[in-house]
């Protein structure tokens, strides 16, 4: 790979979101609130359907950074503001849409990754940022 | 809520040890299939001794401390109504198979924004022999429940 720049972009990938997922991951988190499961939960709190935890949609949107930097282990610093929840209707699903760049690079090589992800054109995260060691040369 | 809580610091949690299971468990769980996660080989070709966890699989053991904090009925936060507002990792190493971690939890902050009560807790993660290895910030909104 060569130098990374600042403006370099990440690839933009598509990530389909379904009520399997959630389950699934609500399993394998220990995060069992029912929101993320139970339409009827859900709808009785205000919400319009059952929606992804947080840290669901946070765990997919890094995947972009962690093919790209090709260790995940590269990942040094990575946080997000939940700015809208992502909705996920059974058996519609979501779809969620990933994209980044590189923001700057620091003195020490550090990479400032900037992330974003919508749900049908509508953000889902702010801040979303990553602190990346560089892909290796090769 | 209980302003003085701001500043407490919790003990740290009973040890908890990362198995390969559990990391190739939660990595198929966010559909992430990257090797690096279920083949030691491969881990090792990129430098670690095992196979390593994902950037957000600390949230197994955070979630779980921060417990202590906002379940805690004396803290007076309405559990009902909780979203997760923010949360961020800084790595100082990634957790791998074979670590025996601990969490101490700090209450680094407790505020009111827009009618909304505001918890936000940094949780450190560390070998059980005191290495540093994650710290968590998670910043939580009770939604409508600042009087």
């Amino acid at each position: 790979m060569t130098t990374v720049q600042a403006g370099d972009e990440i690839p933009a990938r598509d990530f389909p979101i379904s009520r399997f997922d959630l389950v699934r991951y609500a399993g394998a988190s220990g995060d069992f609130n029912p929101i993320h499961w139970n339409e009827r939960i859900a709808t009785s709190v205000g919400l319009p359907n059952v929606i992804a935890h947080g840290m669901y949609t946070m765990a997919v949107v890094v995947q972009v950074v962690t093919d790209w930097a090709g260790d995940p282990g590269a990942v040094v610093e990575y946080g997000v503001r939940f700015t809208r929840p992502v909705v996920v209707p059974d058996p519609e699903g979501a779809r969620l849409t990933v994209g980044g760049k590189v923001a700057g690079v620091r003195d020490d090589g550090l990479l400032d990754v900037e992330l974003t992800a919508t749900v049908d054109g509508q953000t889902v995260l702010a801040k979303a940022r990553a602190v990346v060691r560089p892909p290796r040369a090769g | 809520m209980d302003q003085s809580y701001k500043g407490r610091v919790y003990p740290p949690t009973r040890p908890y040890e990362v198995g390969r299971e559990k990391i190739r468990e939660f990595a198929d769980a966010i559909n992430d299939p990257n090797p690096v996660y279920r083949d030691a080989a491969v881990a090792q070709e990129l430098g670690h001794p095992d196979v390593i966890a994902p950037p957000t699989f600390a949230i197994i053991l955070t979630l779980q401390a921060g417990h202590q904090v906002i379940a805690d009925p004396d803290f007076g936060l309405d559990y009902s109504r909780v979203v997760h507002g923010e949360q961020r990792f800084v790595h100082h190493r990634p957790i791998r198979a074979g670590d025996v971690l601990q969490v101490i939890v700090t209450v680094d902050d407790i505020r009111t924004a827009a009618g909304n009560d505001l918890v936000t807790t940094r949780s450190e993660v560390s070998t059980f022999e005191g290495e540093p290895v994650v710290t968590a910030t998670s910043t939580i909104v009770a939604r409508g429940t600042a009087s």
